[in-house]
């Protein structure tokens, strides 16, 4: 799982229907002192109800996301698994 | 999953079984910003996505089970035409 910080979020009305009814938001990776590091890129958030500004877990590997969300077929593989309340490094 | 923008279209006459009737688009993977993030790349459409359009993607295994059906050779496929970014 990697770091990063909710920026935002993204609506589309013609999507797959994996992403009908969830959460898309634009998160950006961040080093261990809460700098950024790298692109944004799109999670789903079903899990957490993480907001802008939030510093959160993602994961980005597809088949624990279809067990998570329990959904074999899900073409999803970046999805917020916590929301951080500190790091120390 | 990330940002594109269709820049063009590609069309192989030759190719995998698997890929016969996608429709294929080069896209330009961007960040919340419309900068460039990284290199074009050629996706599956399963969309109805033209050219200009702000799309999102999802890669690797999952691109192919965006697909049907879902055993295909593809690692990038456009799966929303964006309506807003709000970030």
């Amino acid at each position: 799982m990697i770091l990063a910080r909710v920026l935002g979020s993204v609506t589309a009305t013609d999507k797959h229907p994996a992403f009908n009814a969830r959460k898309l938001l634009v998160v950006q990776p961040l080093d261990e002192r809460g700098g950024e590091t790298g692109k944004s890129f799109l999670a789903v958030d079903n899990l957490t109800s993480a907001g802008p500004g939030d510093t959160v877990l993602v994961m980005r590997e597809g088949n624990g996301v279809r067990q998570l969300l329990h959904d074999k077929t899900l073409p999803i593989r970046s999805l917020i698994v916590g929301v951080v309340d500190a790091v120390e490094a | 999953m990330y940002l594109g923008e269709v820049i063009g279209t590609v069309v192989c006459e030759r190719k995998d079984p698997g890929l016969s009737g996608m429709r294929l688009l080069l896209v330009q993977p961007l960040d919340h910003r419309r900068e460039k993030a990284g290199s074009p790349e050629v996706a599956v459409d399963t969309r109805s996505s033209r050219l200009g359009d702000l799309v999102y993607l999802v890669g690797s295994r999952e691109a192919a089970l965006a697909c049907t059906p879902t055993f295909v050779p593809v690692d990038s496929a456009i799966v929303g035409l964006v309506d807003a970014v709000d970030a």
